[in-house]
């Protein structure tokens, strides 16, 4: 049955490809997951997970919660190392490296994949030291770099107008949305390939979200995104592909417009028409 | 506000209960001031320290060699202290394996509730001999600090592992998701996040290490002189009251109580420092 669903995931991802086989070049691979198992203690948390995430697309993971969908985000820059009794097997293909090997030095894959989570977490600094932290702790101290980073990042999260005049303010005086987008910018500053958001919306009010979502759309020509969302309006806005996961399992990943209007599996069609979840 | 008739009461209670902890502050203070009033009457408080010597039955009152005692011995325990309570509550909150640090967090507790005459005993045994061979007479000020180093050490550890703990685990997580290594999340975000709360423990330390009387006592010789080396002889401001309050009448036994201000006066200055350090730089 394992292999079964394997087989069907390898189909699934040919017919994504095919849809937009006119960007064919485009559409190379950036992370492959394959046959990825996660348990905590006994219990097993992600079943035989294989998917693949384009490179400068934005894929979103739905689901009811506890589906497994931010456990198997934090696989990808290897955060459930810091959950003592997480145990994986399988492989995570970053540009064709497996990042589960023993070679692999997990302070440098986490500063390639970078990651925003649900609750906005600026550090006690000011909002220009919260920026520029990433590049500090790596040795660079020349101001003039710092100071061009800084503003590039707080540019690209689109921080830059509200805050160019507040850089020295401490960054817990900000709003919600405001640190959220802080957050983002901390986290482009190091320049990752890849962004990973649990949630990224879902402690903010409706027009915080707005901008998240837009600045998500910009950040997707740089970057590969992969989006862990409870909106399903929300994966439809924002993502290029959608992965359905339920009890674990990944149930159907496809093109985002596919899934939405024309999901293959039974399971996303409840999901999505909001039968259950 | 509203309150009902056994909000009233309670309030009533409570309010009861915290007046009389302040109030004892302030009574005992007022105590030391009334016991000490005999001899402050007529000697001048700038003879306590220009004085030749303290022999207080000669009406000789100085007690800087004392002063000097104590300082030297708290400051020299904190110094030793620090670093090493800092260092143990950094590996067991982000180094050793979680048995490990379970089994050693209890040890240090452990340490914490051993009774000072306890590290007297082991300090005269063991310590004073040790010390004497590298230059007697070995009761010293050294021997005194290393073991106010032992007794505040615990508490040092344990309150700078609570500080740790209590740092956000958002922070934690975000730094670790930035890729910085466990050194870089210990020294960029975790001390500084935690530093009121290292701050704070290492005055409650010296507090401690001030007021410690009976360790001090059984190892550091209790020669009222000024100590020029870490060999010589020491008595402490509380170890001069312990040994002499039995005997001591009239305006010596006064002259104690002015010791005992200073002791106040003391521990008042950190307290002082505590109440306004931490507060300063909230962020950089």
């Amino acid at each position: 049955m394992t292999a079964q669903r394997v087989r069907t995931h390898a189909i699934d991802m040919s017919s994504i490809l095919r849809v937009k086989g006119s960007h064919h070049e485009q559409n190379e691979a950036c992370i492959k997951v394959e046959n990825l198992n996660l348990f905590y203690g006994e219990k097993q948390a992600l079943h035989d997970i294989s998917m693949e995430m384009p490179k400068k697309k934005v894929t979103a993971y739905i689901g009811p919660s506890g589906c497994g969908k931010s456990t198997l985000l934090r696989c990808i820059n290897r955060m459930n190392d810091l959950v003592d009794s997480a145990r994986i097997d399988g492989k995570i293909l970053l540009d064709g490296e497996n990042i589960y090997d023993k070679a692999v030095n997990v302070a440098a894959l986490r500063r390639r994949v970078g990651m925003v989570f649900q609750k906005p977490n600026p550090f006690p600094k000011s909002i220009f030291e919260n920026v520029a932290y990433g590049l500090r702790i790596q040795g660079v101290n020349d101001k003039r770099v710092l100071e061009e980073t800084v503003e590039n990042a707080l540019r690209g999260a689109a921080l830059w107008d509200e805050m160019k005049d507040r850089l020295n303010d401490n960054a817990l005086g900000m709003s919600g949305g405001q640190q959220q987008r802080l957050v983002i910018a901390r986290a482009i500053a190091i320049e990752p390939e890849v962004l990973l958001l649990d949630e990224p919306a879902s402690a903010l009010d409706p027009i915080s979200t707005l901008k998240i979502e837009e600045l998500i759309n910009e950040l997707k020509e740089k970057y590969t995104i992969v989006i862990v969302t409870h909106n399903m309006q929300q994966a439809a806005r924002v993502s290029d592909y959608t992965a359905f996961m339920y009890m674990g399992e990944l149930i159907e990943i496809g093109a985002t417009s596919e899934l939405f209007t024309n999901p293959v599996k039974k399971q996303t069609e409840d999901y999505i028409t909001g039968r259950y979840g | 506000m509203f309150l009902l008739r056994t909000d009233r009461q309670l309030a009533f209670l409570l309010g009861s209960c915290a007046l009389l902890s302040a109030a004892i502050v302030l009574l005992i203070l007022l105590f030391l001031v009334k016991e000490s009033w005999p001899v402050l009457q007529h000697v001048a408080l700038m003879r306590f320290v220009t004085d030749a010597s303290w022999h207080p039955v000669q009406g000789l009152y100085k007690l800087t060699p004392m002063l000097s005692a104590t300082l030297y011995s708290t400051l020299g325990a904190i110094l030793l202290a620090t670093p090493l309570g800092i260092a143990s509550a950094l590996f067991s909150r982000y180094y050793a394996p979680p048995f490990l640090a379970g089994c050693y967090r209890r040890l240090v507790e452990l340490l914490a509730g051993v009774p000072s005459v306890v590290y007297g005993f082991w300090g005269l045994t063991t310590l004073v001999p040790l010390i004497g061979r590298l230059h007697p007479p070995g009761v010293s000020l050294l021997t005194g600090i290393l073991v106010l180093t032992l007794m505040i050490l615990p508490t040092v550890a344990l309150t700078v592992d609570a500080a740790l703990a209590a740092v956000p685990v958002a922070y934690v997580r975000s730094a670790a998701a930035l890729g910085l290594s466990r050194w870089s999340l210990i020294s960029g975000v975790a001390l500084p996040a935690a530093r009121s709360g290292i701050t704070a423990g290492i005055l409650l330390a010296a507090g401690r290490a001030i007021g410690e009387t009976m360790a001090v006592l059984m190892v550091a010789g209790n020669v009222v002189e000024q100590p020029h080396s870490i060999f010589d002889s020491v008595r402490t401001l509380t170890a001069n009251i312990a040994l002499e309050v039995a005997y001591a009448t009239g305006d010596h036994r006064a002259a104690l109580f002015v010791s005992g201000i200073a002791l106040m006066t003391l521990v008042l200055v950190l307290v002082g420092i505590a109440e306004c350090f931490p507060r300063k730089r909230y962020y950089d």
